[in-house]
């Protein structure tokens, strides 16, 4: 019997013949992402137990994405202790301020590649499924334990196919195909298992639009996330791709499921839960006072220019403040370039660095008590950004830029698109 | 690291919490980089207020499916060790959180219905090795899902950082016989 491509990545990484669902195995990683909220500890411990060197400091990228720039003289402490461990451990792939998200960055300088095993202190790691390797979140003690020895220990997990057929109607997005399953399988769809795509339509998702997925994927428990290896994973890596695992057609699937992507339409997913989503049209009328367009779920170029087509030539709407956070300084610069964020500027945006911006509750743009925000990020549980008496509302960046506009939220097929 | 018993019953008093716990809950981003002694008082506070305040050494958190969901941040099984809960019995754990608690050293023990088994206040008593679950008020008992074997390991080191301590010792130490 083949492998699903979680054993495939598993299996050479456990320099194991077969490896199958359920089975425990020691796995040697691929590569080690760690950020800022947990860098500084993680260099603390690895000083307390004396480990004076680290696996191969090559293949361990360090972030500061989530508190940047620094918003308190503490964290600038904190980020200096960080940057005196990367030094001392000779660490190359180090993203100082306002180079953006780490997700972002490690896929956009390609340092993940298809059937790699990434590990990171950030449970949104699931996001390197879309460019086809075996991305997870982590804590602190045990990225400890991978930076120094380069291996950890696994629990394979069985894995649920979902297979994508018909086409998708803008302005249903791709973020609206994660928050439909969340909505029709709950919170923990996939708790434990991996979650690997295919289908006919599967070649129509961009590498934008896998990562929006992949990312969110987590929000259903996902141990991993998959896009396997097709056309475009070859054109962004311009590889043929010959080596790159792949999933066996007599692979061994828990389960599959169907979604059939003109059935999509604008999904938001309220308070406070992110498995409780309805039709956007029929949360309409919801006041906002805070939108945000940004974070690793949807702060690409290809997001801020759909949100753009909502805001050019209108302003946002008085009782409403709108924040974006481009998700890297790539991202940053070629919305600039292309006249995207000058669009969003006029309107009334208000522009952050690249990075996490608010989506983590630490610091920019967070909610008072009462407060309603409507975002692109990937998480609205009670306190996330903020005070624990504010309401988060997840939705596409169509839906967030729309409902900006009008200052409650709208199902973005209610606000006519700017033309040109 | 206070060292972990496996086999021992655990008494403890009950705090009950729900479904979907989650690490924002348990650690509020606002207190992400601040001292331990600060994030502990914040733990669970936006839905218990009094449970930083009045948790006990060795009570035990009794809580509905998927508790820990969320983030990667072990500063979220962080802040319940450092409160003195003995151990989390839930219904069912979010993955990151499962492995963090036992990379941590802080013993967790997933039981559909334990969250029926018990009002909040009651005594539980909690054999991890066992996967036993029991009321003495009421005299019910549950059977858990016993933790898979790797993890029992981890536990009854004390955490994985025990583990990564031998192993680096190890190195120096051969390192040193090279040399």
């Amino acid at each position: 019997m083949g492998h699903t491509l979680a054993e495939a990545i598993l299996r050479r990484a456990a320099g194991q013949q077969t490896v199958r669902a359920g089975q425990f195995v020691t796995c040697e990683v691929d590569f080690c992402l760690v950020h800022d909220i947990f860098a500084g500890t993680l260099f603390d411990t690895l000083e307390h137990l004396g480990v004076d060197r680290l696996w191969d400091p090559d293949r361990v990228a360090v972030v500061l994405d989530h508190f940047s720039p620094a918003p308190s003289a503490a964290v600038a402490s904190l980020h200096r202790r960080i940057r005196q461990g990367v030094e001392r451990f000779g660490i190359r792939h180090f993203f100082d301020t306002g180079q953006g998200i780490c997700h972002q960055l490690l896929v956009e300088r390609r340092l993940v590649r298809p059937g790699m095993l990434v590990v990171g202190t950030d449970s949104h790691s699931t996001t390197y499924g879309a460019v086809a390797a075996a991305g997870t979140g982590i804590g602190t003690s045990e990225m400890a334990y991978a930076v120094t020895t380069g291996t950890l220990w696994f629990q394979v997990p069985p894995t649920v196919r979902c297979e994508l057929f018909g086409r998708l109607r803008p302005p249903a997005s791709w973020k609206d195909l994660i928050l439909h399953l969340l909505g029709r399988y709950g919170a923990e769809f996939v708790q434990y298992r991996a979650l690997e795509f295919s289908g006919e339509a599967v070649s129509y998702v961009d590498l934008a639009g896998r990562m929006s997925v992949a990312n969110m994927a987590v929000e259903a428990g996902a141990k991993f996330c998959f896009f396997p290896p097709d056309a475009v994973t070859r054109r962004f890596y311009g590889e043929d791709g010959a080596t790159w695992p792949t999933p066996d057609p007599d692979a061994a699937y828990e389960r599959t499921v169907s979604v059939d992507l003109s059935g999509l339409e604008p999904l938001v997913a309220l308070p406070h839960r992110v498995d409780h989503v309805r039709p956007a049209r029929e949360v309409q009328g919801v006041p906002v006072d805070q939108a945000f367009i940004g974070s690793c779920t949807n702060g690409r170029v290809e997001d801020l220019e759909e949100a753009a087509r909502y805001l050019r030539g209108r302003r946002v709407h008085p009782r409403t403040r709108l924040l974006v956070a481009p998700a890297s300084r790539a991202v940053y610069e070629e919305a600039s370039r292309r006249g995207i964020l000058a669009d969003l500027v006029a309107a009334g945006a208000v522009v952050l660095p690249p990075g996490c911006g608010p989506c983590f509750g630490g610091h920019l743009g967070l909610l008072g008590d009462g407060e309603r925000c409507v975002g692109t990020h990937n998480r609205n549980f009670q306190g996330r950004m903020g005070s624990p008496g504010a309401e988060i509302y997840l939705a596409s960046p169509a839906t967030v830029a729309a409902s900006a506009v009008v200052g409650y939220i709208t199902d973005p097929r209610e606000v006519e698109v700017a033309v040109g | 690291m206070a060292e972990v018993r496996l086999k021992d019953v655990l008494r403890g008093r009950v705090w009950k919490f729900g479904d979907d716990i989650s690490t924002d809950l348990l650690a509020p981003g606002a207190y992400a980089v601040a001292p331990l002694e600060e994030r502990k008082r914040h733990v669970l506070e936006a839905v218990r207020p009094e449970f930083p305040h009045q948790v006990r050494p060795g009570d035990v958190v009794v809580a509905g499916r998927n508790f820990g969901c969320g983030s990667s941040r072990e500063t979220a099984p962080e802040g319940l060790r450092a409160l003195g809960v003995a151990c989390v019995v839930a219904e069912s754990f979010a993955r990151i959180f499962f492995r963090n608690a036992v990379a941590l050293g802080l013993p967790v023990l997933p039981c559909p219905g334990a969250s029926e088994l018990f009002d909040d206040g009651d005594e539980a008593e909690v054999v991890v090795a066992e996967a036993r679950v029991r009321n003495p008020r009421t005299g019910t008992e549950l059977r858990g899902q016993p933790l898979p074997p790797v993890m029992v390991e981890i536990l009854e080191a004390g955490g994985i950082l025990e583990r990564l301590r031998a192993w680096n010792a190890h190195r120096v130490q051969t390192k040193a016989g090279r040399g």
